[in-house]
């Protein structure tokens, strides 16, 4: 799905490559969570990807082609850190943008940004406008309007480090379920073992920086998952290595 | 109501201080009173309502749609192209040094005691304003937002459409409620200096006649004018853009 083949890019001013010859590689269909500290350059990577940033060497690839060669963004849907829905269009509204940009006929956009909001369960507030819902709801509204990208890989940058602690739980029950139904590949990025645990097949951790290459750790949970599995003994066993290696990357 | 509460009562005390000091100097051609210029107003309503205001009206609000059009066109042009933004930016600015009161009579000379003269006046006072608060509008859309839709595949015209006009709006309203007053100051400046009718050409004629509360009096009413028409573009502001505290 996901393939980093050998990719440098350096940050203009910078003394050295921010990502140095970096190659990983995601699977069809699976969860994987990036984790690392603040500022190890863990969302440089969503940004090449996005092509907010052109890489200086190696190339990015989606479904074996090139994203330099997509003639469109519609192979990555992105989810950032804030939940950015438009202020000024209704939740509806927010919801068909992406399709609204891809040309699609009004009345199918239409038909399946309702479809979604059921799915979501905030059907009644599709002509309410994003001041008037909470912050769980906007990001599920935010996670929404990615689905309705149409991408099978999506990208979600820290989508919930904005939310208190429990809403924050009911999320990552949410969306974990959403993954399970639609089947799309996810990369996450996140600074948090736990949520990483909780969600993914897969965790890459960022050990430093520049980033050279990404520790691959298997999580082993199956689908679906329950928070109390995250008190097996082996599970807080690796959360503890994990936290481990991410503490002696903090520079006091 | 609550709120004006402060301003009311601090303009309140203003007109009492006014009022006791123009009884005390008593030379109504010099310092009339409030009281004598609302006696005037009620006494010149008849030319003054209908034929110099709507004169002014005219002339303001002909101004005022020729600007907006241009401030929305220089300032859609800047934000579309650097280039466009180096050349006319600095032009724009430059625009604004000239004094009003020293073109205003060669606008006369070029195109007559008509309403053009006092319509150019009024454009050369209120484009800048839009011009520039509207670029700001265009400017201050998110980053993030517009990597957003680029995510999402979007082209120029898309960010421009479904991102910097909604986020301008906040700007084009404040924009309009500064061009309004401004729009208005151009209209009588144009008429003070030549003109037959309008409500800056009659204060210069009561000006002519020593007549001090029937110069205030067009004042008065051109201020108040000016405040009924912000106070409904806020309305008509407040009704349309609910979401300002969230950008």
């Amino acid at each position: 799905m996901l393939d980093f083949k050998d990719v440098t890019f350096q940050y203009e001013g910078e003394p050295e490559p921010i990502i140095d010859h970096l190659s990983f590689h995601v699977d069809p269909g699976e969860f994987v969570s990036v984790i690392g500290t603040s500022g190890c350059g863990k969302s440089t990577i969503f940004r090449l990807i996005n092509r907010f940033l052109e890489v200086e060497s190696g190339c990015i690839q989606v479904d074996g082609a090139v994203i330099s060669g997509h003639s469109s963004k519609q192979y990555a849907g992105y989810m950032p850190q804030k939940d950015l829905l438009f202020p000024w269009r209704t939740i509806l509204d927010n919801l068909t943008l992406p399709m609204e940009i891809q040309g699609v006929p009004a009345t199918d956009r239409t038909r399946r940004a309702t479809a979604m909001l059921s799915e979501i369960g905030l059907e009644s507030y599709e002509n309410k406008y994003p001041q008037d819902l909470s912050g769980g709801m906007r990001q599920r509204v935010s996670f929404a309007r990615t689905l309705l990208t149409e991408s099978d890989l999506m990208l979600l940058d820290e989508p919930f480090s904005a939310l208190d602690a429990l809403t924050r739980i009911d999320m990552q029950e949410w969306i974990l379920a959403e993954w399970e139904k639609h089947h799309r590949t996810i990369l996450f990025i996140t600074h948090d073992v736990e949520e990483a645990l909780f969600l993914s097949n897969r965790i890459l951790i960022v050990e430093e920086t520049p980033i050279k290459r990404l520790k691959s750790i298997e999580v082993p949970m199956n689908y679906p998952r329950k928070r109390e599995y995250l008190k097996q003994p082996d599970l807080i066993d690796l959360k503890e290595t994990l936290v481990d290696q991410l503490r002696k990357q903090v520079i006091l | 109501m609550k709120r004006n509460l402060p301003s009311l009562m601090f303009l309140f005390a203003l007109l009492i201080l006014w009022q006791f000091g123009a009884m005390g100097m008593n030379a109504a051609y010099i310092l009339p009173s409030p009281t004598g210029i609302l006696k005037k107003l009620w006494e010149l309503r008849e030319p003054l309502f209908t034929v110099h205001l709507p004169a002014t009206m005219g002339v303001t609000f002909l101004g005022l749609i020729i600007s907006v059009i241009l401030g929305l066109f220089l300032a859609v042009v800047m934000d579309c192209s650097k280039w466009a933004e180096q050349a006319l930016y600095p032009v724009i600015i430059a625009s604004q040094t000239i004094p009003t009161t020293a073109i205003a009579p060669l606008f006369v000379l070029w195109f007559g005691y008509g309403i053009w003269s006092k319509v150019l006046v009024t454009i050369l006072m209120t484009f800048f304003p839009i011009t520039i608060t509207v670029f700001d509008g265009f400017r201050s859309s998110k980053r993030e937002m517009e990597e957003l839709l680029i995510s999402f595949g979007a082209t120029k015209k898309d960010i421009f459409l479904k991102l910097k006009l909604p986020a301008a709006l906040p700007y084009f309203f404040s924009a309009i409620k500064m061009a309004i007053p401004l729009s208005i100051i151009g209209a009588a400046i144009g008429e003070w200096l030549g003109a037959q009718s309008g409500l800056g050409y009659f204060s210069r004629r009561m000006m002519t006649q020593l007549d001090g509360a029937g110069v205030f009096a067009p004042i008065v009413l051109l201020s108040a004018v000016a405040m009924v028409i912000v106070g409904v573009i806020s309305m008509v502001e407040r009704a349309c853009i609910k979401w300002r505290k969230e950008l």
